[in-house]
């Protein structure tokens, strides 16, 4: 138990730095932004109850928010974010199969199931987040252009790390 | 009540993701709108600081294009010096020029946090309200305009930046004195915006000048912004649209000043008790 709260808040301040302070400047021909601190909240453990979910998923969003000086925008993605994300869990996995449960992670769960979680929740998380920041109707060829490249890049940043962190776990 | 409770617990999901997702745009909704003082933002004490430290450190890594920008700048304010004019009448008075009045003073700022690839972009810098500075001033650079001032604690200041999609600055045709607006693009290129509202009969030339008008009370007139790099001729238009290349580099400001313009109050007061009467 001591040992995933810890885990679980070294990967959040270790989210938290790398977005605010190295991927906030990065930008691909003004169009690809990533956002790979939702990971934080895609790789809580199954067993989490809902309403510490939300919470630290509400508690993520206005942290980024501070940073980035867009107080709110980011917790109401991350707020839907975590609504998904209970939504998926309950559709694709049967939670009573386990012996020991398991944390959704590339490892425990196959590379097929982690991709296809890692891709829905993020293009949702993305879609509302650039809608949401802009606001605009007249503007939404570029957003939906920057959506796209930027769930790419996050997706892909994610798998990356999902590798880096691999470890196989029998399920 | 029961069956009540008992349907809120099956599906709590669902109602705790309204009460955050209300909760978060109600916040949002707030910020934007009034512009209030909230402490969600980059330029309080815990993610002010956490700024100011990583900006420490980024500062000596481009220590020489500021040096280098330091340096030219002085130069063109040494040559407005009188003792860089060479007196060519022997005959001299000192006189005690009551005509000035000065309306404009700066105070200099580090720029501590800054991004320029969002929709909406802000910069904090490392000066607040106990040097002075106060929301809705003008901030520019060396090489033109950076943005207003939102919001201001102790020590630092929260700056919404030109790459903004509220921009609006009154901009003018520097060779011509012709009036427009000046607006960012919407492709998200920190190196360009455009330029509309202009009358249609305006002849604007390639690469001319576009600087701040002396219509605004934030900044003084002549500012750059930026130079024509198109024209846009949209069919059968009233106003002529022009696109316009940033005479400034926003990825990489170090040091701006903020503007304290000594008649804005008096501007405005004069300005709103005109609509009054209207």
């Amino acid at each position: 138990m001591i040992r995933i709260l810890l885990i679980n808040l070294l990967r959040f301040i270790a989210l938290v730095f790398l977005q605010v302070f190295l991927l906030k400047n990065l930008s691909l021909y003004d169009l690809s932004t990533p956002y790979p601190y939702i990971l934080f909240i895609l790789l809580l453990p199954f067993q989490t109850p809902n309403i510490i979910l939300f919470i630290l998923a509400f508690g993520l969003g206005i942290t980024i928010d501070a940073f980035y000086d867009t107080p709110g925008l980011h917790a109401a993605s991350c707020v839907l974010l975590a609504f998904v994300r209970i939504f998926f869990i309950s559709i694709t996995v049967q939670k009573d199969g386990f012996d020991n449960e398991p944390d959704p992670t590339l490892g425990a769960m196959g590379f097929r199931w982690f991709f296809m979680y890692v891709l829905i929740l993020t293009l949702i998380h993305h879609f509302f987040l650039f809608n949401l920041e802009v606001f605009r109707l007249s503007e939404i060829q570029y957003t939906l252009l920057r959506f796209v490249l930027s769930s790419a890049f996050t997706v892909f940043l994610m798998l990356i790390s999902g590798l880096l962190f691999f470890r196989r776990k029998e399920r | 009540m029961r069956n009540l409770l008992i349907f809120i617990s099956k599906y709590n999901a669902f109602f705790l993701f309204v009460i955050f997702e209300i909760i978060s745009l109600v916040i949002m909704v707030n910020y934007n709108s009034f512009q209030k003082a909230t402490y969600i933002e980059s330029s309080n004490e815990i993610t002010g600081a956490a700024y100011d430290k990583v900006g420490q450190v980024r500062g000596y890594l481009s220590l020489g294009t500021v040096n280098d920008s330091l340096a030219r700048e002085n130069a063109r304010l040494r040559n407005l010096l009188k003792s860089s004019f060479y007196l060519d009448t022997l005959q001299k008075k000192n006189i005690v020029d009551s005509i000035y009045k000065q309306q404009y003073s700066y105070i200099v700022a580090k720029v501590i946090n800054n991004s320029v690839n969002h929709r909406n972009n802000y910069i904090t810098i490392n000066r607040g309200s106990k040097d002075g500075i106060a929301k809705d001033m003008g901030v520019i650079c060396g090489s033109g305009v950076v943005g207003i001032v939102v919001n201001t604690t102790d020590h630092l200041a929260n700056i919404r930046s030109v790459l903004h999609k509220d921009t609006r600055i009154s901009a003018m045709l520097a060779d011509t004195k012709d009036i427009g607006n000046f607006l960012w693009s919407d492709n998200l290129d920190p190196h360009s915006g455009l330029l509309v509202d202009v009358a249609n009969n305006v002849k604007p030339r390639m690469g001319e000048w576009v600087v701040t008008s002396n219509l605004s009370s934030l900044y003084p007139a002549g500012i750059p912004i930026g130079r024509v790099s198109s024209l846009q001729s949209k069919e059968g238009g009233i106003f002529l649209n022009m696109d316009i290349k940033m005479a400034v580099d926003y990825s990489k400001l170090e040091y701006v000043y903020v503007i304290n313009n000594r008649m804005a109050l008096e501007q405005t007061q004069v300005e709103t008790g005109r609509k009054k009467d209207d």
